[in-house]
């Protein structure tokens, strides 16, 4: 992790404390804990997109999964919900590498179809035989460690986000280290790497399965927030959404997948006011954004913070 | 028994067209530009709602509205390729399919505004009785749904395999580059593909919405069910798509008659994943062909 990446995160954990405090409105921090649950999925995707150089249209799926297991245990088995949430981890870990095996053979658009199949058979395979089927369950405990209940929005937004912080810091270590150069090497060139003596299957399996339990603990989070979930919630729309959010923040950098997730997140909000007009001003701006801004948010916005300040910054 | 049969195949065969129409548009475009146009299903919602627009609404004659409605998603496609496409002339494959996405939802919001969330429909295209094939009761509406799109099928083998416009996409298919090199007005062959597959999807949306209805949003699961199509029959590949589209229609129908109707989607897409497991190239696709590919 290179010095402006910790200064970054310790700029976000400024932020993070300071949301709360600075703005009273609950409505403000519940947009917060969204944009958190949002971003631990796009960081999850960024690693498997922008360093692995895979596609995936499923990560509904994991959500999905991390959702409904540690809902189902902690609500029918009345289990706790930190081992619920690392039970549905696991288990999400385990889908992941039984897509990946036969998924990874696969390239661009037949990698994506593979794994939109695996979304929306998840997708189904809840609809039809998940607690409460189409129309879902509710009465789901609040996110708890033993004996302290994150009941208010602004103990749960402090929670999601110092999870989005431990995922990052995670995530940094991962890509800088032994792995994470090999992965950066397969984005290059997959034969070369090949030739170098890496297993690259293997290492695609592993990054498959780190966005899997990401996309899968933001899934559980959601659950204990909102209490309630159903199947409507983990369509293919959410994991285009995602896609969304990583392509407009920027592939190639972690923070692009924190950025495109908060702002995907606000945009709808923002576009309240328009009423019947909300979603084809949402649609234009994507479209422009997407446009404009091609490689993405934070990497244009490094590249311009570099111009100004000369060589002195790191590079990543 | 097999009356059930038949009815089941002939709604397969049903919802297959419009599958295959899809498909069919997808393989258009991405033979020209190798991107998937995920704007695909919105195409046959054009169809379906501005044919509507023009016979029901303003009751304009029957042909005049076909040939309108076929019009406007053609100047859809072309108003697509030149608003965003063309501006964008970027390689990253990925960063075109979500503009194709973002151009979907853009439509979404023209046509949720213009039509509201109502569900449309107009007449048949023949008054009539049902026809009894072998017992199985079959809507008029349904045969004009797989004739038209027999008909498209045909139309396009001629254009690709007679005309000079469809032999210069075919070679823009193979090398983009070569296809340039030897004259060929490579940014107008991606017009006329965006063009052609808009035209393709409304007439699948014209003939299928007496049967089935359409809203503004039922775009994103037929462009779902005929990305599936195109994939299942191999990318790029005329035949594949018709192939894909009416294996997948007939499969849900029968999963859905035989087993249970919550399941039919799930069951097309096992089989999908299966294909593509054993096959990556699709039924028909050679993996020679299939690696040829730049995305």
């Amino acid at each position: 992790m290179n010095r402006d990446n910790s200064l970054a995160v310790l700029v976000l954990i400024a932020v993070i404390i300071f949301v709360p405090l600075v703005s009273g409105s609950a409505y403000v921090i519940t947009i917060g804990v969204f944009s958190g649950i949002n971003a631990l999925i796009a960081i999850g995707l960024c690693i498997l997109m922008g360093y692995a150089g895979q596609v995936s249209l499923g990560q509904a799926g994991f959500y999905g999964i991390g959702a409904y297991v540690s809902a189902t245990l902690t609500h029918h088995y009345g289990l706790p919900v930190p081992l619920c949430v690392a039970a549905a981890m696991i288990v999400s870990a385990f889908a992941a590498v039984i897509l990946a095996v036969p998924s990874l053979r696969l390239k661009g658009h037949y990698l994506a179809v593979a794994t939109l199949s695996f979304g929306e058979i998840i997708n189904i395979a809840l609809n039809e035989w998940g607690p409460g089927g189409p129309s879902g369950f509710g009465d789901i405990p609040t996110f708890n460690i033993l004996d302290f209940i994150f009941d208010t929005t602004t103990s749960y937004f402090y929670l999601v986000w110092g999870c989005v912080v431990l995922v990052l810091l995670f995530s940094f270590n991962f890509i800088n280290s032994r792995t994470g150069r090999a992965l950066r090497a397969l984005h290059g060139s997959e034969l070369a790497s090949r030739a170098m003596g890496l297993d690259v299957t293997a290492l695609k399996i592993k990054v498959f399965v780190i966005s899997a339990a990401y996309a899968s603990l933001a899934g559980s989070l959601y659950a204990h927030y909102v209490t309630f979930i159903s199947p409507s919630s983990f369509t293919l729309f959410y994991s285009i959404l995602v896609l969304m959010m990583v392509v407009i923040g920027g592939i190639t950098n972690l923070w692009g997948g924190v950025v495109g997730a908060i702002l995907i997140t606000i945009l709808p909000e923002l576009l309240r006011s328009f009423e019947e007009f909300d979603v084809l001003v949402y649609g234009l701006i994507l479209t422009l954004s997407l446009m404009f801004l091609r490689r993405g948010l934070v990497p244009l916005l490094i590249e311009k913070i570099k111009q100004l300040r000369g060589p002195l910054i790191a590079r990543d | 028994m097999l009356t059930v049969f038949l009815q089941f195949l002939f709604s397969g065969l049903t919802v297959g067209s419009v599958y295959a129409l899809v498909g069919m548009g997808f393989n258009i475009i991405y033979n020209a530009t190798s991107i998937i146009n995920l704007a695909q299903g919105e195409f046959v919602v054009v169809g379906g709602l501005m044919m509507w627009f023009f016979s029901d609404s303003l009751h304009l004659p029957f042909i005049v509205s076909i040939c309108l409605t076929i019009l406007s998603a053609g100047l859809v496609g072309l108003l697509m390729e030149r608003l965003t496409i063309r501006p964008l002339k970027s390689h990253d494959l990925l960063l075109m399919i979500m503009v194709t996405i973002s151009v979907s939802i853009v439509l979404r919001g023209i046509l949720a505004f213009k039509f509201g969330k109502d569900p449309y429909d107009y007449p048949a295209f023949s008054e009539g009785d049902p026809l009894n094939i072998g017992g199985a009761i079959i809507q008029q509406q349904t045969l004009w749904v797989i004739g038209i799109t027999g008909l498209c099928i045909i139309l396009l083998y001629l254009f690709y395999n007679k005309t000079i416009i469809g032999k210069a996409m075919r070679a823009c298919a193979v090398d983009t580059t070569a296809a340039q090199l030897v004259g060929i007005n490579v940014s107008r062959m991606v017009m006329i593909s965006f063009v052609l597959s808009a035209m393709v999807g409304a007439i699948g949306g014209i003939a299928i919405t007496p049967i089935s209805l359409m809203e503004y949003d039922n775009g994103p699961m037929l462009a779902v069910k005929g990305f599936c199509a195109a994939i299942m029959g191999g990318l790029g590949r005329g035949r594949g798509a018709v192939i894909g589209g009416f294996s997948i229609g007939i499969l849900e129908s029968m999963t859905a008659g035989y087993l249970h109707s919550g399941l039919k989607d799930a069951v097309a897409l096992v089989i999908l994943l299966l294909v593509l497991f054993l096959k990556p190239a699709g039924i028909l696709g050679s993996s020679a062909a299939a690696r040829l590919r730049k995305f």
